[in-house]
């Protein structure tokens, strides 16, 4: 069996943030009723001029200098032609050969290996409408309704280097590409809702070889999971492929994630002539290093700075830190919360424990969380004083989650403090030694691990209330 | 001959217009008259010159990020020959 290697470059498009669309003044929101967010311009309508918006340069010189991109200062349009019906001027208005960042990079780690993606580029271009099937898949439509609300939304195409080898790298790259969008706050990147998109270019070539496989462009990657599923079933049809001894084709597959397969895309296009051209109708885009180097100074914290703070600053492993930023809300949460927490890894160890827990069943993000950041910090603080052992403090969260109240109301409410009286507790131990001669003579005849079935029984009398360091400690001496 | 049938059919194709047989001939000639004018230009040395996109000496034509009213949702589907919930009908798009 021949050995291969798997090369991965991505394309991402992410729709800007901004008031209006790249080159007329449409509402760029998103909304539901189709058809609403729409002009002249957009509609491709005869005697219609593009204008662009200035904040669209904005966002892409930040995203740029986010990703160590050089920018580049003479930016033009470019007419990409093509028909389809989800754009009505039948071009695309892009970046061709002078897109506005060129050569930059984005750190990765996979299982504690450090790797530096390329990005080749990033260039500027306009978002196309939206068809909605009237089948239950693009193939099995006859014929499909357009809603042109999004066609003109301002997008940046951020086009990485082949320089990924696995499924697992290419999640890495997204995240941090997603976590440094949301940082810069060029996009608001949600995947499902299609404001951030990944296409991922994959082929394989023998181990050790130099030259890349045929590739091929697999599309409709709407999350993490959808990414790295698509490029490992694709990276095995590729290998039965060659291993049948049939040759791989160039082509665009979709990824189809109900039954986990990709599928040939064969559009009635016959062949990618897109006939590119200078849109005559715009002027270039000149940016000088005054405005560069103002974006540059107005750059805010980027995830790599923030995991170095949160490390520096609070002691957070490098582990629970790269976790934290991964996300500008759960980074801001732990940020607020630490604010008023005694313990910042037990704010992390909540945070990446059971509020991750919750989150995901729940199928919410950390936005959407309701308890305050301020009111997690006091749980914390609870179980830090040891007024509740950890046990109890689970208890305390899962009533926080269900009705809005500080800890410290609630462990009253329950009657949950923790004993920590030495004459309550002494009783406790007394009277289970009694009740437990067995374990205690295991216990003598250096059973260790009796001494935590006895610990179990002391908990379960106090009703989990009692400290269970002195539980421990005491039960030991009146052993001894 | 600098360009074929064959290529006037498959760029008419593109820009998706009919061109009867009948006039394949006729449309072959016209297309190498035009290029055969560009030829004429393409004599020219250029070296040294940075390609010209723009004639005009303007740059940063951008405007502010507003968004305002476009049309409405009745007038945008005016231009659709027919409408499927509330989107402009398209044949199927894919083989």
């Amino acid at each position: 069996m021949t050995k291969y290697t798997t090369v991965i470059g991505l394309e991402v498009h992410a729709e800007l943030k901004t008031e209006s669309k790249a080159f007329c003044t449409c509402s760029a929101e998103f909304t539901n009723v189709p058809n609403t967010h729409v002009c002249p311009g957009c509609l491709g309508l005869p005697g219609t001029l593009p204008v662009l918006n200035k904040q669209v340069v904005e966002f892409a010189i930040r995203a740029g200098l986010a990703v160590n991109c050089e920018i580049q200062k003479y930016n033009k349009f470019d007419r990409k032609s093509y028909f389809y019906p989800d754009l009505c001027t039948n071009y695309q208005i892009s970046q061709l050969d002078k897109p506005i960042c060129l050569a930059g990079h984005i750190d990765i780690n996979v299982d504690g290996e450090e790797k530096r993606i390329g990005v080749t580029r990033i260039h500027m271009e306009q978002d196309a409408g939206k068809l909605v099937h009237s089948g239950a898949t693009i193939s099995t439509s006859d014929f499909s309704a357009v809603d042109y609300n999004r066609a003109g939304v301002a997008l940046i195409e951020i086009v990485s280097e082949p320089d990924m080898r696995s499924a697992e790298e290419a999640r890495a790259y997204m995240e941090n590409l997603k976590a440094i969008l949301e940082y810069t706050d060029v996009c608001d990147c949600k995947m499902q809702e299609g404001s951030l998109r990944c296409d991922a270019n994959v082929s394989i070539m023998p181990e050790g070889a130099t030259e890349f496989g045929t590739r091929v462009e697999i599309k409709n990657l709407n999350s993490f999971r959808a990414l790295v599923r698509a490029i490992e079933y694709e990276v095995e049809r590729q290998k039965e492929v060659l291993a049948e001894g049939g040759r791989l084709i160039q082509e665009t597959r979709t990824w189809d994630d109900a039954n986990g397969v990709t599928l040939s895309m064969r559009n009635k296009e016959t062949a990618e002539d897109y006939r590119y051209f200078p849109d005559a109708d715009l002027v270039p885009v000149i940016i000088d290093d005054a405005w560069i180097e103002r974006v540059r100074a107005e750059l805010p914290e980027l995830p790599a700075q923030r995991q170095a703070r949160l490390m520096e600053q609070h002691g957070l492993p490098k582990y629970d830190a790269s976790i934290i930023v991964s996300t500008k809300a759960m980074a801001e949460y732990f940020d607020e919360a630490v604010k008023t927490a005694k313990d910042a890894k037990g704010v992390s160890n909540w945070l990446l424990g059971d509020v991750s827990a919750y989150l995901n069943n729940e199928g919410i993000t950390i936005s959407e969380f309701k308890v305050t950041p301020a009111h997690l910090a006091e749980l914390v603080n609870l179980t830090k004083d040891g007024v509740l052992s950890s046990k109890l403090a689970k208890k305390v969260f899962t009533e926080m989650l269900k009705e809005d109240k500080a800890p410290g109301a609630l462990v009253k409410e329950l009657g949950l403090e923790q004993v920590s009286d030495e004459g309550a507790i002494m009783k406790l131990v007394e009277e289970t030694i009694a009740e437990n001669p067995q374990s205690v003579a295991d216990f003598k005849a250096g059973k260790d691990r009796a001494i935590g079935f006895l610990v179990g029984q002391i908990m379960k009398k106090s009703k989990g209330k009692a400290n269970p360091g002195m539980v421990q400690k005491m039960l030991k001496e009146k052993m001894q | 001959m600098k360009v074929t049938a064959q290529d006037v059919k498959y760029i008419a194709q593109l820009s998706r217009l009919i061109v009867p047989e009948a006039d394949l001939e006729k449309s072959t000639e016209e297309f190498n008259q035009i290029l055969n004018y560009a030829d004429i230009l393409q004599k020219i040395d250029t070296t040294g010159i940075e390609p010209t996109p723009y004639v005009l000496p303007i740059s940063n034509a951008l405007r502010k990020d507003v968004a305002k009213e476009g049309v409405t949702h009745e007038e945008a589907l005016l231009n659709a020959p027919e409408v499927y919930n509330d989107g402009f009908k398209v044949p199927r798009v894919i083989e």
